[in-house]
């Protein structure tokens, strides 16, 4: 198969920034500099970052579970990561972004580790059965956060905050969405690793590897990716889960092929998600969880019923 | 007596069973045998209606399948597959009188329950029959289905492979038992069989399939020969008689 | 026999018990001057919920039998979603103020016979060409929910984004905003229906050996699994539509009846299971009601419990 070249996708990503930045702006004639600079490059900038984010998130998902179906999504992070949000809501509801940012990896951190742990504690790794015990995993969480969230009368609060939404990003409210630029470098950096954790730990071993470090790394990078988004941007569901598989479906499962792709890839598909969230009801917005939820779950069941017909 | 005529089933643009035309003798134990993947199987399931057919006829006593009453047909054609995996409290007991349900539909009468108790005397399994058929191993739980077939009491019985997880011991002693079937209570048995010595000494008729087709068919002296056998499975037979039966040996 | 009789002696509990709650709910709190407002208040959302719990159990064992297994359960398979789906479909083709939208009767049908449409496709996915995985046809299902309720809240977006959240509390029922309006035709469907059933109990022990079995002894499968999944599908509805959906309580309910009842025989399996419904539902929104004052709805309780004995049921199946 002829490999498309992953710098192809700078097009569409560049096209796709420009809509996005000067789309509907001549209805503000003279503003226009100032909404570039406090609204619409914030956005564009968080989507781009919390796209990459997220696809490059599940790619080390599936890798160290080796597992397709598995994501931050599917493995309970991002459920975790709720609790989070809501545990810092009570605890420290006075506490800046970062403070906030911090408690809620935490939780993602701990929801991964169950996780795998229950992961490695089960022979049975059928292709299917693994991601539909993290989707139950992170259904209890949540049935315990809104339950939680009842009794402190925050389920509004926390509903509305966890929707996935780009529309309130401006500027002073993104910028933590940067600490994901040294997450992402480390994560290029030890791509090859992930791959060789990924063909088993007996096979990694054997090429002096150290399999735990590596997967322990590739698990807080993941926490952290999700904390990082939850926090500016919401629940952004399936889109680590689906990216890495279109990904992969051009540009192979070596990891070192396919990274920069799968990051690209995110992007524009999470840019013409918010687009098409912008355009629909205008000059109201649907909030992008809303738009990715509905077409992240559409190609997901696509992905399902296309590895059983092989 | 069941007749085929035509029969066709189709898994994609494979003809699993291809053309296949087949009179079943009446009051006989007719054995089918081939290679993995032959079809008989599936010849067997479109028999008994369990497989829908994409072509052809299946007669059952002069009538297409499609025109019987799925309750009267289930009164003369009683049908066993391989895979009898049922994940419920159900005593043995419980599970041989579902044999009478085409009758009784579930209330059962004093005549009923009598051939449920013959039906567990035929296989031995009056001493278990109150227990649960998830503790029986593999062999006791296969003659526990047997015996509900049994007391079906249908003119016909279709068999896919009744022997698998069988020892030998149990395994001659379900052939027998068929066999006494037929000679004692005359009714007619198809059986998929894998073992071609157990289709030699315990059938009547043997049907010899490949890739979806009938090769040939006939009584066991003509069919235990080694030209036919060749023909059918590839492979180089030896056949000896023992005690009057013949067995073809094919290591 | 003798399981059948410590059988008959459990369903008579659960019947006591089931009893004794009801009046409880309905009773406790009542005094001269408030009883006449408190009963009208009550009694329409106790029959709502007696009649939920009733159909969720039911639909869930039935449904249960004919997939043969015990982790698969309608709204597992995101039924629930689908009769919510529906629903903002019709008001977002017709208009929130329209007949169709305003009178809960015509709504509903509508609703119930767009979903029978629906189930056909349900049918040939779970019962056409070869036997599933068990664990493919669970992931489907989950994830076919999510698409169904983000597509729902998506046109309830598009349809009003000032009123969304509105919208979605009046559109939808929930224990705390149970649609009373609803009792009336969801009784008339769903009662008649429960009585009939009397004729399928032998029918459902047989579909319950598989459906080779059950062909074998004569039984006209696809009719009745047919039939059958169209009853399902009508009790899915009346319960979504009076109190919302819960997602675990059918298998709770199911399962529990399969652990209580020592007889493969859905008499009593039926039974105990609906027994158990109405005993879930009306003892925990007393519980809700009256210690937890409204903190949370009853169904986060229950799908807190019923997420982790399904997580265990997932985790015991696949050590086998």
């Amino acid at each position: 198969m002829g490999r498309i070249r992953s710098v192809y996708l700078l097009v569409p990503l560049i096209l796709l920034t420009f809509v996005s930045l000067f789309l509907g702006l001549k209805d503000f004639p003279g503003q226009a500099r100032q909404i570039i600079a406090l609204s619409r490059l914030p956005r564009v900038l968080s989507i781009i970052l919390a796209g990459m984010s997220m696809s490059i998130g599940g790619l080390i998902m599936q890798q160290i579970a080796k597992n397709r179906f598995v994501s931050p999504t599917t493995a309970s992070t991002v459920d975790a990561a709720k609790a989070g949000v809501l545990a810092s809501l009570i605890l420290f509801p006075q506490a800046s972004s970062l403070g906030k940012m911090v408690v809620v990896f935490f939780f993602a951190l701990a929801g991964t580790f169950l996780f795998m742990a229950i992961l490695r504690r089960i022979k049975f790794k059928n292709a299917v059965f693994i991601p539909l015990l993290g989707l139950m995993l992170g259904g209890i969480i949540d049935s315990l956060t809104t339950f939680v969230a009842y009794r402190y009368d925050l389920i509004q609060n926390i509903n509305s905050w966890l929707m996935g939404n780009f529309s309130m990003v401006t500027q002073g409210r993104y910028e933590l969405l940067y600490l994901s630029l040294p997450l992402l470098a480390v994560a290029f950096l030890f791509a090859h690793q992930f791959t060789i954790a990924g063909l088993g730990e007996e096979f990694a071993v054997n090429l002096g590897l150290n399999y735990n470090f590596i997967v322990n790394l590739g698990v807080t990078i993941v926490a952290l990716l999700s904390a990082l988004v939850i926090i500016t941007a919401g629940r952004i569901p399936f889109l680590g889960l689906i990216v890495p598989n279109v990904a992969s479906l051009y540009y192979g499962d070596n990891l070192k092929a396919s990274i920069t792709a799968t990051a690209l890839l995110g992007s524009v598909f999470l840019l013409a998600a918010d687009l098409l969230g912008r355009v629909i009801i205008a000059p109201y917005e649907i909030p992008i969880g809303l738009t990715v939820g509905v077409l992240g779950s559409m190609i997901f069941l696509f992905l399902i019923f296309r590895s059983e017909g092989r | 007596m069941i007749e085929l005529r035509q029969v066709v089933k189709r898994y994609g643009d494979v003809n699993v069973v291809d053309h296949v035309s087949l009179a079943i003798p009446r009051g006989k134990i007719t054995s089918l045998i081939g290679p993995n993947g032959a079809g008989k199987s599936t010849l067997l399931g479109v028999m008994s209606r369990l497989i829908k057919k994409d072509g052809g006829e299946v007669y059952i006593d002069g009538q297409e399948l499609s025109q019987w009453d799925h309750c009267l047909l289930s009164q003369r054609v009683s049908i066993l597959r391989q895979q009898n995996h049922v994940d419920l409290k159900l005593t043995v007991r419980e599970l041989v009188s579902f044999g009478r349900f085409p009758y009784a539909r579930g209330s059962l009468q004093k005549h009923d329950w009598e051939l449920v108790d013959q039906a567990l005397e035929y296989l031995k399994l009056t001493d278990m029959q109150d227990k649960y058929i998830q503790h029986l191993s593999g062999g006791q739980r296969q003659r526990a289905f047997l015996a509900m077939v049994i007391a079906q009491d249908t003119d016909y019985i279709l068999l896919d492979e009744p022997l698998n997880n069988l020892d030998m011991q149990h395994a001659v002693e379900i052939m027998r038992i068929l066999r006494s079937l037929v000679n004692v209570l005359g009714k007619t048995i198809v059986i998929v069989l894998h073992d071609i010595n157990f289709a030699s000494c315990y059938s009547d008729y043997i049907v010899a399939m490949r890739e979806g087709r009938v090769v040939q068919e006939g009584d066991q002296d003509l069919m235990m020969n080694a030209q036919v056998l060749k023909n059918i499975y590839n492979l180089d037979f030896a056949i000896t008689e023992i005690n009057e039966q013949k067995i073809c040996v094919y290591y | 026999m003798k399981a059948t009789v410590t059988d008959k002696r459990k369903l008579q509990l659960l019947a006591v018990i089931s009893l004794a709650l009801i009046a409880l709910y309905v009773l406790v709190g009542l005094n001269a001057d408030n009883w006449r407002y408190a009963l009208s208040l009550r009694l329409p959302k106790t029959l709502a919920i007696i009649l939920t719990g009733a159909a969720i159990a039911y639909s869930t064992t039935v449904f249960q039998t004919i997939t043969v297994n015990r982790v698969l359960t309608p709204s597992i398979m995101g039924l629930d979603a689908l009769y919510l789906f529906t629903q903002t479909v019709l008001v977002f083709f017709f208009g929130s103020r329209s007949v169709l939208f305003q009178t809960a009767h015509i709504n509903f049908f509508l609703s119930v016979g767009l979903m029978m449409v629906s189930a056909s496709v349900l049918y040939r996915f779970l019962f056409g060409g070869e036997s599933r995985d068990i664990y493919f046809s669970l992931l489907v299902g989950v994830i076919l929910g999510t698409l169904l309720q983000s597509a729902a809240s998506f046109l309830r977006m598009v349809m009003d984004p000032n009123e969304f959240l509105i919208l979605q509390g009046r559109m939808f029922a929930s224990f705390n905003n149970v649609n009373t309006a609803l009792l009336l035709p969801a009784a008339v469907v769903v009662i008649p229906i429960l009585l009939a059933g009397k004729g399928n109990l032998a029918l459902l022990d047989v579909l319950a050996l598989g459906r080779e079995q059950a062909i074998n002894l004569g039984v006209d499968y696809e009719r009745n699994v047919r039939r059958l999944l169209t009853t399902v599908v009508v009790f899915v509805s009346a319960a979504t539509g009076l109190v919302g959906p819960i997602t675990f309580l059918g298998l709770l309910t199911a399962n529990l009846a399969r652990e209580l009842i020592r007889s493969y025989q859905h008499r009593y399996l039926l039974t105990a299971s609906i027994l158990i419904g109405i005993i879930t539902l009306v003892g925990g929104q007393f519980v809700v009601e009256r210690l937890f004052n409204f903190a949370a709805p009853l169904s986060v309780f229950i799908n807190l419990g019923g997420g982790v004995y399904f997580v265990y049921l997932l985790l015991r199946g696949s050590q086998s």
